[in-house]
């Protein structure tokens, strides 16, 4: 970025709460399902029905609000948010303005130098998602599918605090991998279960007042949010250099051709006319309902990330690659519980070989070819000198494709080391006889060369032989000869 | 709700967004306002009937306007005239697909969408 200014974005992130049921009817949320048929009277917006707020959505928003150190509302309410488009069929939207549910957390989030940085979550809101309009295949007309209409959402508003791009990510993956260990979302970015608009601006550096904002809308994946708030922060840069003026306004974010350009507007759409909604009456939380639902409350990442370090001794920077799916730390528990290796050892298989192969082959750490156990059982081999860490590499393959376990493989394809050394012995004999010129050279002081005799001494032998005993032996030989 | 009702409903809220109490505001609507709520409201108002129709509104919110004098500085706002708490349900799935019978009542339908004039943004 362009020294003299600063950047201000805040983030206001949809998250969809994973319940079976909507927020206000009880037609099911399922992804997927044929146009409409999970749209009922109440999310048509019939007359004379009434929405019954979901109890299982108060109870996840509460266990956000706890796990971001922020306060539940005792009483909070439901507003109407006016505005007109058809996939909203009632003219408004149920969500709450004044008095939201969860108000002033903050969370911490990890800097590219290292550092911490504290960013404050203003407040969450409980509201209910629009439908869809489909624009392709309906001649002059848009198709409108409701299915989605009334699906629960948690909008979570931060400070202005972010003054990068990168910030701005490293907040959205904090938020989405704290709402992954609550279970309280899916997160599923794909599926629009999790996505994000950025409030963007730019002031000179020093100056107190905010810049003219700009809301970009709808980013749904981590990278689009980046690459997003930098055209956006280049372009008002470019623009208030130039003498010009940043004007306030909504902007789509095209991936296409990494730009962001203005909405068209919903004429006059910001004023939106809340009132408090009165179909739905005060919702009401008691304090020994916040105390239950914190005892609920699982290890949180920051939490797991200081035990990872402080009980298996792994390295911070290891730990904090864990901790990020609650799935991936479980699976390196296990590992680690399973394996006679070092927990560093077994942190840097599943953060190295495992994460590696499953992105490989674009899986989930739930989705892994291979169960923790059976990785304990190769990280074993590693660990009594069975097999080099060469080895284990090719024994790990074969195992991702199926062929067993990690001694069944390695006793199949006959990879055990060889710490034998009269065999090792014979093969360096071997090397040492085919190659009298690199020998010579070795023995007038070029000893650089001990990587070359140790290289094809492990490819005659196929990678088997003990390496540290080729070293020791080949010194000794080309010493002697 | 009537066409009136609604423009009334919107200017209070146009007027008084946060719900707090402006004792001295006691002004009638502009042309302009009006004009503003009824684009909101997808309302069109023909030439003739519009100073009518500002009057009107004028007076009507002139009369509620009234309420503002109330001394509510020590009042929490009121979400609700029921003195009670939202009852929850169990998040479970209740509703059966109903689309044939829902979208009979629709004007246009295809392969189970709903149809509207074309709108994209």
């Amino acid at each position: 970025m362009k020294s003299g200014w600063e950047v201000v974005i805040g983030l206001e992130i949809h998250c969809q709460l994973a319940t079976r049921s909507k927020i206000f009817s009880g037609a099911s949320t399922a992804y997927g399902a044929d146009a409409n048929v999970q749209a009922c009277l109440v999310d048509l917006g019939y007359p004379g029905v009434l929405p019954v707020l979901n109890e299982e959505v108060v109870r996840m928003a509460c266990k956000f609000g706890l796990a971001v150190n922020a306060s539940i509302s005792p009483r909070s309410v439901f507003a109407r948010k006016n505005y007109f488009y058809p996939d909203l069929p009632k003219g408004y939207q149920i969500s709450q303005y004044e008095l939201p549910i969860v108000a002033g957390g903050e969370l911490v989030i990890r800097l590219d130098d290292g550092s911490d940085k504290r960013i404050g979550i203003t407040r969450a809101h409980l509201e209910e998602d629009a439908g869809k309009s489909v624009h392709e295949g309906f001649g002059q007309f848009s198709g409108i599918d409701l299915n989605r209409a009334g699906t629960p959402l948690l909008e979570i508003v931060s400070e202005p605090d972010m003054r990068s791009a990168a910030e701005a990510v490293a907040y959205m993956r904090k938020i989405h991998s704290i709402v992954r260990y609550l279970e309280i979302s899916d997160g599923n970015m794909q599926e629009g279960s999790f996505r994000c608009d950025a409030n963007v601006s730019v002031r000179p550096a020093g100056q107190q007042k905010l810049g003219t904002r700009t809301e970009l809308k709808n980013l749904n994946s981590f990278r689009f949010v980046e690459k997003a708030i930098n055209f956006e922060i280049a372009r008002q840069i470019e623009l208030l250099e130039d003498g010009g003026k940043v004007t306030q306004e909504t902007r789509l974010y095209d991936s296409l051709r990494d730009e962001t350009r203005p909405m068209r507007s919903k004429e006059e759409a910001n004023d939106y006319r809340y009132f408090p909604d009165p179909d739905l009456l005060p919702v009401e939380i008691a304090a020994d309902y916040i105390e239950h639902v914190r005892q609920t409350l699982p290890e949180l990442p920051d939490a797991k990330k200081l035990r990872f370090t402080d009980q298996y001794g792994i390295r911070p920077d290891d730990a904090e690659i864990l901790i990020v799916s609650r799935a991936l730390a479980d699976y390196f528990e296990m590992l680690a519980g399973e394996t006679a290796a070092t927990a560093q050892i077994a942190a840097n298989w599943a953060i190295g070989e495992l994460s590696a192969a499953l992105n490989r082959d674009g899986l989930d750490i739930e989705q892994s070819r291979i169960p923790p156990a059976q990785l304990a059982g190769l990280l074993d081999r590693l660990t009594d000198q069975t097999i080099s860490g060469k080895i284990a590499k090719e024994v790990f393959e074969a195992m991702w494709a199926g062929e067993g376990s990690a001694d069944s493989i390695i006793d199949a394809k006959g990879l055990r080391q060889i710490s034998d050394s009269s065999a090792i012995e014979a093969i360096v004999a071997k090397v040492i006889a085919a190659h009298p010129e690199q020998v010579a050279e070795y023995q007038s002081g070029k000893d650089k060369l001990i990587g070359f005799f140790v290289g094809q001494v492990m490819k005659e032998s196929r990678g088997k032989a003990n390496p540290e005993q080729v070293n020791e032996i080949l010194r000794q030989k080309l010493q002697e000869s | 709700m009537s066409k009136t009702a609604c423009i009334i409903a919107a200017a209070n809220c146009a007027r008084h967004p946060a719900g707090h109490a402006h004792p001295e505001f006691l002004v009638s609507l502009t042309k302009d306002q009006v004009q503003h709520i009824a684009t909101l409201a997808r309302l069109s108002l023909a030439k003739q009937e519009f100073d009518d129709v500002v009057a009107k509104l004028s007076r009507i919110v002139d009369f509620v306007d009234q309420l503002q004098s109330a001394p509510t500085s020590n009042v929490l706002p009121m979400a609700h005239p029921l003195d009670q708490a939202q009852r929850l349900r169990p998040d479970q799935v209740t509703e059966k697909n109903e689309r044939e019978t829902l979208q009979a009542n629709a004007g246009a339908v295809q392969d189970g969408f709903y149809l509207v004039p074309k709108v994209i943004e």
